[in-house]
Order: structure tokens, then sequence, then C-alpha cells
């Protein structure tokens, strides 16, 4: 496999910054997502917003998208590098395709793949700046499992990056259970994107969830959440915070 | 003085459109000592004779794991048979390292029969195809200084998404998928056997098909008694990773099914008469090379 980049300059070790080809630092980027099993399949749910910086730069950015029959894949973190991965299982999934021979990867070999990828940029100094999330049902099994910029990956019953770590997932610890209905499920992700929504500051109130189950899937257009911002929690949002402005 | 112009190697054409070399490696394999392969829709059952090349020496093992989920039994160059079960391991590990799945056995096929090939083709075109072929196949193995065919014929026994598998690769480059098979010295008549019996093989159970497998094997018997030290006998099937049967169990097998040795009788001989003959006198081969082994269909390149 080549994901080799184009020439790299030999100065390498030493020299200045300016002549690394490297990526050193995010330039657009998404901001969590969050997914989890239910019932008949995977959720997943993921904002629009595309962050230059701090900036709010983009506003209908597609960070879900279906790769092959079976597995859905969540990016957060640098775009143009989940664009670049997105070419990376476009490659894959067609020479997969052109066997043509009734075998064909699933979302356990694209997360598995997806792993290896990552792990080996990152052992090139030169990450693909995101994390993953891969979800996908075939033959009747859900799988759902994470990737970091490093390589990092695990399965889980739910998953989410970056801020969904912090503040969605002890949502999920508590209210995830292994028979939840699309409804239930879709109730939870929203629940699970409106405290983000509130509390990280690059998310946006632009979202799309989207389903996998063995009948295949689909990305919802994009929506968003009615918001209460009255609530007197948010009135002094700094008052008890010693040292905050 | 020459015999034959147009067999010294691999890239000269007959007039009559032929490869001899490629020919004469298909003969190899014909007098390798017999291996047999059947599978029902959940189990393959690899088989082979073990045949000693002197009093004083063991055998050669003709049988190779390469992954829980495949196998191979090979006939002919068992060196050659060897390399190429190398790469094939290889091929596994890699894709179970990358994928964390097991390599689908059509595709190890194709690989393999790709990687034959290349050792037939004609230099100029080899570079060509190892270009083509970078992505498919790893180059570590690919015969670029040695130019001559694989004298070695595999059958592949293998488990993946799609059932269970039995394929056999002949040093032309031509693989082909079969329900039942055998190849070398005297195979036809373990074939006469399994064509007789392949529409059962279907919905056999694993011990029935070993049953199978080793009286076919003691079609391929001449005069000698069939006991387990003379043949080796291998499993893949659903919930079993491939595995050698080991010795005791052959002879138990053996005992219970009583299908020790009756002698062999003499029709299955000019199989192995014509293959010899062809052996010795390649020019011979060459006249009647298509008339030899007319049924035994699929060998021909």
């Amino acid at each position: 496999m080549n994901f080799m980049d184009s020439k790299q300059p030999e100065s390498g070790l030493l020299g200045p910054e300016s002549d690394s080809q490297r990526t050193l630092y995010p330039y657009v980027t998404g901001t969590s997502v969050v997914a989890l099993k239910y019932k008949d399949g995977i959720l997943m749910a993921a904002d629009m917003g595309g962050s230059y910086g701090s900036t709010l730069r983009y506003k209908s950015v597609e960070r879900m998208k279906p790769i092959g029959k079976h597995s859905l894949l969540g990016a957060s973190g640098e775009i143009s590098d989940f664009q670049e991965i997105l070419r990376f299982l476009d490659e894959l999934i067609l020479y997969d395709n052109m066997w043509d021979d009734g075998n064909s990867l699933g979302p356990k070999e694209v997360h598995n793949y997806l792993t290896r990828v990552m792990y080996n940029r990152r052992n090139k100094f030169n990450p693909l700046w995101n994390s993953l999330v891969l979800g996908g049902v075939k033959n009747g099994q859900k799988y759902l499992g994470t990737v970091s910029m490093i390589g990092v990956n695990f399965e889980d019953n739910h998953v989410a990056t970056g801020f969904g770590n912090h503040l969605a997932r002890p949502i999920l610890r508590q209210e995830w259970h292994e028979n939840l209905s699309f409804e239930d499920g879709v109730k939870l992700l929203e629940k699970c994107m409106r405290v983000l929504l509130y509390r990280d500051r690059s998310a946006v109130n632009k979202l799309q969830i989207a389903k996998i189950t063995e009948e295949g899937m689909t990305i919802s257009q994009p929506y968003s959440l009615k918001t209460h911002w009255e609530l007197s929690a948010f009135q002094n949002p700094t008052q008890g915070a010693v040292g905050s402005w | 003085m020459f015999r034959n112009q147009y067999d010294t190697d691999v890239t000269t054409w007959s007039p009559a459109g032929r490869l001899f070399q490629v020919e004469y490696a298909m003969e190899a394999v014909k007098q390798g000592s017999a291996a047999i392969g059947l599978r029902s829709k959940t189990h393959v059952v690899l088989g082979c004779v073990n045949k000693a090349n002197s009093e004083l020496s063991s055998h050669q093992k003709k049988i190779f794991k390469v992954d829980d989920h495949i196998g191979v039994a090979i006939a002919g160059l068992t060196a050659d048979g060897r390399v190429l079960s190398r790469y094939m391991r290889n091929e596994c590990i890699n894709y179970s390292f990358t994928y964390e799945s097991p390599l689908p056995v059509g595709r190890l096929v194709v690989q393999l029969a790709d990687k034959a090939q290349n050792s037939v083709l004609y230099e100029n075109e080899l570079t060509f195809k190892a270009v083509v072929l970078e992505t498919l196949i790893d180059q570590v193995c690919t015969q670029r200084s040695w130019k001559r065919p694989y004298g070695v014929g595999l059958l592949v026994a293998g488990l993946d998404e799609s059932g269970a598998h039995l394929y056999y690769n002949c040093p032309s480059g031509n693989y082909f998928e079969y329900q039942a098979f055998a190849i070398g010295s005297r195979s036809q008549a373990a074939k006469t056997y399994l064509e007789r019996r392949f529409e059962n093989f279907k919905d056999s159970s694993r011990d029935d098909l070993v049953k199978d497998a080793l009286m076919a094997i003691r079609e391929t018997l001449q005069g000698e008694t069939f006991k387990s030290s003379i043949c080796t006998v291998a499993v893949v099937g659903v919930g079993e990773p491939f595995h050698v049967l080991d010795q005791n169990t052959v002879q138990q097998m053996i005992d219970a099914f009583d299908i020790v040795g009756e002698q062999e009788d003499p029709a299955a001989e000019p199989d192995t008469d014509a293959g010899q003959d062809a052996a010795v006198e390649p020019g011979a081969a060459a006249d009647q090379g298509g008339s030899t082994d007319e049924g035994v269909a699929p060998m021909d390149i």
C-alpha cells in the first residue's frame, strides 16, 4: 500500500520548521462525533461546523460518510486529512469490489485498516490529524470502534471523540442500554449533542444523524436542535469559578 | 541432433503454439507422489501419499498449514512447494495484520496463480506485470533471475465467509475450483473413485469425508499395504482450524473403516506408464502430449 506523501526534504531532523512537509497543527477542524449501538445497528451524530482556528469558518461540512456497503465513518479534527482518508478508503473499497468474488470488507476490517494507517503515519511523524469513529453492521454483527490520531483504538457500545469524550460519554454510560429503540437512540444522541452545543464553543447548531443497519445506511438531512439559553446556570456562567473571567 | 528446438526456455513458443517448458513442469506434478482433496459444504480434507526416497531416508512433508483457515497439499518438486507455501503464509499474515481477518481463499489462489504466471512470463513482460500488480503481489518473491515455471501442483483447501473451498493451482498459472480432485502419480485411480462419489460429498459429515479421502488415497497405492505411516491426512472446516491428523487417529480410522489393503487392480496402471514415458522421453511427450491424458481435462493450458 502506498500512502506515502510526496518528496520530503532531506534536511529532516534539524531543518527549520518552514522546510517541514509534515502536519504540525490542524487548520480547519470539525469537533465531536458521538455514536452508539442500538437495537438494529449503529447511530452516529456529528455537527457540520468547520472551524478555522477558533473561527467558525464553515457551516456545512459533512463529517460522516459511508464506506462500502457495511460501514460508516465519522471524523473530527483536520477536515482535509479526513478527505485524504476518504480517498484511501475509496481506493480500498474499489479494489475490494474488483475482486468480485462475494467477499467484502466489513466494519471490523475497515476499522483495523484505519488503525494501521493512523499508526503508520504517526510513526512517520506525520500524523493524520483526526479522531475517527467507525460503525457498521455485517452478517448481523454490530461493530463500533474508534481510532485516534496516533493510532490508539478500541471498540465499545458507545464512543465519542474530542469534547464528546468528556461531555457525552458520561451521559451515555448512564443511559445507554443494549435494547435502545431507534427513537430512543436518536433522543439520547440529541441529548448529547445539545450538551455539546451548550458547552463546546466549536459546536454549531446544525447536525446530521446517520443510521446503519443490516438493510443499509441513511444520513439525515441537516437540522437544528431546540435550545433554551435562559437556564439559570447560563445566566452568570463564571459565578463560583474562581480565576475565570 | 536436437530432438526439440523449442523446449530450451520458457519464452519460446513451438510452431504448434505450445510452451514445452510449461508442459514439462506439469509433467513434474504427475511424477510426484499423489495428493488428493475433497470438500463438503463445511469441511475440506486433504490427503497425500508419503514416499521415501530410499529405504534409509524419511519421506518429505507434502501437506503444509498456511494459516488457521488454509492449508495446501503438494505434488511435484517439494522445494518449489515450500517456496510457494512460504509465500502464502506471508500473504495470510500480512492480510490479518492489516484487516485482522482471514484472507479469502479465492484471493490467495489468484495471487498464487499470478505468481506462477510471473515465473513463466518473458522478462520484459515480467517487469511490466510487476508494476501493474504492485498492489496485489508481494514483490519479495517475484521470480527475476531464475526463470522457469514452478514444478509443483498445489491443492489449496480453505474456509472463508463464502464457505469451504478446494482449488488446484498448476505450474502454468491456471487454477480451478473443485469439489474433489487428485494430483500426482496414479492420481487417475483416485480421480475415478472421487468422480464416482463426489455428488454425495456436499452433505457429507466430516468423518465420512475423511473416510473418502482415505479410500481415494488407497486407490493410488500400488500393491502396498495401506497403513497410516504411508499417508498424511489434514482437515479444515467450520469450528476446526486446519490441522494434520495424527498418525494414530488415521490408523484407527483405517482399522475402523476396514479399508486395509486389497491389492490394486491393474486397470489403474496405464496412467502411470504413460506419465513415466513422457518423463523419460520429452520428445515423445511433445508428440503425444495431447493424447496421453485425454479426459484428465483441466490440466491443459
